[in-house]
């Protein structure tokens, strides 16, 4: 078949569809949430979005059991929400094989922090795989279904930003019939009480140690020599790639694809023929630390960084004496441009009053769209930490501003998407305890930050297939929250949510706001807004107080307020900000 | 040996695009080729930037500071963010094109002047494309991507590639007409 170009993402996808996967689950994280949205094009696999990353592992990891092939996947942080069930599942083996898919973001492009998953595999004792390029993408899933039930273990894919996004040519191959086994009912392997589970224990540290001494072998790494062998690169995954390009032919590698259990027999076996040894890898020192537990001396985090992204460069600037040449740079500093609330977005209108009310607010945030409401000129939250945290975090902030004698008010925060992820928790907590705190639901029907995925509150789901929409009112009441306790508000009604707001607070104890406007970004919003926002010269008084609604549509020039026509969706909120009715609105063109 | 060209702009430009259409037509002369996007944030009117790699073998697939043969910018306050990134003896292709960000909108920071004789003096060998205006005058503003298209394939002095058909390719038919007129406008600079 011909080559073709796809980003590490499809290719995982691929290999997915050629090794036979029959059911795929994830909760959508960039760099991972095309995985999912390329299995959705291969109608033999039920794949789907699921509430979140311990729903969507304990989905595949049932399939598993059941004698199905299945994949889980999730961007780094989800890891941690699908965690639990994960190292149990290590003792449970599989039946059919179990992928389990980690994109993890060194550089931080579009997450909440840059944690190193190679140190699940290490903590759930799962064998783990990096593939370096799409090719390996491909090659590495399709073969981890074999390794999955082989070792009767779920396997961990391993990817970066970098593997996930870039696109490489690809060799794709054919789908066989995809192989089911019958389900057998096995309580001592499946049902994990202490007294299975301790013998699954000892069953798992005996595969680790079958798989360390297949990985000798394995085709999953191989040794490029240099001859003489002077210097050695031990490397992996991404960091592989740039240290080709940095080094090319120069050195010895050996590169890494089996990256859990580590084969001791052939690292000794590289670190003994080079005169020098080099570590490259980006974040943590993981295979440093293993090659120096094997008495090998190395020199790695000493040299590169271990923040960030590598690249090339970099690794070239590490290691080679300073060059003379320097980078073009400018003495005029470019403003900066960072990613902000789209025009006409419906989150603008309830993230711009609380941050106009900031003095006596303290809002905890949640993860999506309205952590671009964080820096000026909304200003509107407080916190950020992970889903769900927008509830429970709040519940805890609460408490600690009441026990200082702290007059702010606690708003905490979320979206739907996030509200089915690990907000239902959170809000049962608050009703439980007697939580004194205003909690909102930015509901705009869609998981928007990924790129609008499908969620239980969307009456589609992930193939495109009509699915009964939750109601989310009816969840909010069916938690316990009092009908007079809940407010429905268009988050772009400045009056209906500064009253919505100031009654919730005023009245102490626990209130929901659900703040429901659909994404503008949404094919079913085009020709929602009829009308398209215009400053009327005359009237405009220069105070720059629609500048503080952050819109892109809105600037100053030539000494007042003016709309770009073109990137105006008139959705009206800056005309409720101004005080002089100086914006005025008319019909599109 | 590899040629690497960083194409960068705002969120919305096309940028993407863009590099789809010059990877088919690379890969399509027998190169090997990588391209790296970052997506996720960057569709938020942020700063955006796609790469492509090719030659006889490709290994990394992205830039890193000074390794740019090509610098592309779809605006030119991009144009001065990215430079650092250009090899010293690189090309830089720009548009002269004005977007401002959200602090520059909000009245946070200004919009400074003089970015283009600032590019001319760094980058010698720059290209400036008036791209943006060339497209309103061509009746559509979007198609900004397609023209810059065109003056990138003719700085890149590649071998023969049927542009016109790939771009037709991969834009929607009823604007099809509109982008080889585009391509041709970029071509001809």
């Amino acid at each position: 078949m011909e080559k073709i170009l796809l980003s590490g993402d499809e290719a995982v996808a691929r290999g997915a569809w050629e090794a036979g996967c029959l059911v795929a689950a994830a909760y959508p994280g960039t760099p991972s949430t095309e995985i999912l949205e390329t299995l959705a094009g291969y109608p033999e696999i039920n794949s789907r979005w699921s509430a979140n990353e311990k729903v969507a592992l304990e989905v595949a990891g049932g399939a598993a059991l059941g004698g199905v092939r299945a994949l889980a996947a999730m961007k780094h942080v989800g890891l941690n929400v699908a965690a639990d069930p994960l190292l149990t599942l290590a003792y449970t083996g599989v039946r059919g094989g179990l992928v389990v898919v980690s994109a993890d973001d060194p550089g931080c492009h579009s997450s909440q922090n840059e944690q190193d998953n190679r140190h699940y595999a290490e903590l759930a004792k799962l064998p783990m795989l990096e593939p370096a390029d799409s090719q390996e993408c491909l090659d590495f899933t399709r073969a981890a279904f074999d390794l999955s039930e082989r070792f009767d273990a779920p396997v961990l894919l391993r990817l970066t930003t970098r593997v996930c996004h870039s696109k490489s040519l690809v060799a794709p191959g054919a789908r066989p019939k995809p192989p089911i086994q019958a389900y057998l009912r096995d309580i001592k392997k499946y049902a994990m009480i202490p007294a299975f589970a301790r013998p699954r224990h000892a069953a798992v540290e005996a595969k680790l140690r079958q798989l360390a001494d297949f990985n000798n072998d394995s085709e999953f790494n191989r040794i490029e020599w240099d001859e003489p062998k002077k210097i050695g690169v031990i490397t992996s995954g991404a960091a592989y790639q740039q240290a080709r390009e940095a080094f090319g032919d120069t050195v010895s590698y050996l590169k890494l694809g089996l990256t859990y259990p580590l084969p001791g027999r052939l690292l000794a076996t590289f670190a003994r023929a080079v005169d020098r040894l080099y570590i490259i890898e980006e974040g943590d020192p993981y295979l440093e630390k293993a090659v120096r537990a094997l008495g090998f001396d190395c020199l790695g985090k000493e040299l590169i960084p271990l923040l960030g992204e590598l690249d090339a460069a970099l690794l070239r600037r590490a290691f080679r004496p300073p060059s003379p040449a320097r980078p073009l740079t400018s003495l005029i500093q470019p403003p900066p441009r960072p990613p902000v609330l789209c025009a006409g977005c419906p989150h603008r209108g309830i993230l711009h009053i609380l941050g106009q009310k900031k003095k006596d607010l303290a809002v905890f945030g949640d993860i999506g769209c309205y952590s671009l409401g964080v820096q000026p000129p909304l200003e509107a939250l407080d916190a950020l930490i992970c889903m769900g945290a927008g509830f429970s975090g709040a519940i805890g902030l609460a408490l600690a501003l009441k026990a200082a004698g702290d007059q702010r008010k606690v708003v905490g925060l979320l979206g739907d998407s996030t509200f089915y992820h690990s907000g239902l928790t959170g809000l049962v907590e608050a009703v439980h305890s007697q939580a004194d705190l205003c909690l909102c639901i930015l509901d705009n029907s869609t998981t928007a930050m990924t790129g609008h995925q499908a969620n239980p509150g969307t009456a589609l789901d992930l193939m495109g297939r009509p699915a009964p929409a939750l109601d989310m009112a009816a969840v909010v009441r069916g938690l316990g929250v009092p009908a007079d306790r809940l407010s429905l508000v268009d988050p772009l009604d400045r009056a209906a949510v500064t009253e919505a707001l100031e009654r919730s607070l005023a009245a102490g104890g626990l209130s929901v706001i659900i703040a429901r406007r659909p994404c503008v970004l949404l094919k079913e919003m085009r020709g929602a807004f009829k009308y398209r926002g215009r400053v009327a010269p005359d009237k405009c008084q220069k105070c720059r107080l629609c500048l503080k609604v952050g819109c892109l549509a809105l600037s100053f020039r030539d000494g007042r307020a003016s709309i770009d026509p073109t990137a105006c969706l008139g959705c009206g909120y800056c005309r409720s900000v101004c005080g002089f009715e100086a914006i005025e609105m008319e019909e599109a063109q | 040996m590899t040629t690497s060209i960083l194409l960068v702009g705002v969120g919305g430009q096309g940028a993407i695009l863009t590099s789809k259409i010059l990877a088919a037509g690379l890969i399509s002369l027998g190169y090997d080729l990588k391209m790296s996007e970052i997506h996720g944030m960057s569709q938020r009117g942020g700063s955006v930037s796609t790469q492509i790699k090719f030659g006889r073998r490709v290994y990394a697939p992205n830039i890193g500071l000074m390794e740019a043969d090509y610098l592309v910018s779809f605006e030119k306050v991009e144009a001065l963010r990215f430079l650092p990134f250009l090899k010293p003896e690189g090309r830089l292709i720009t548009d002269d094109h004005e977007i401002y960000s959200l602090p520059v909108a909000a009245g946070l920071t200004g919009y400074p002047e003089g970015v283009i004789e600032e590019l001319q003096r760094l980058a010698p060998g720059i290209l400036v494309v008036p791209a943006g205006r060339l497209a309103r005058e061509l009746g559509n503003a979007k198609v900004q991507n397609i023209i810059i298209l065109g003056a990138l394939i003719r700085a890149l002095e590649l071998g023969p590639v049927d542009w016109p058909s790939l771009v037709a390719d991969y834009v929607p038919a009823k604007v099809r007409d509109l982008n080889l007129l585009a391509l041709d406008t970029g071509l001809r600079r």
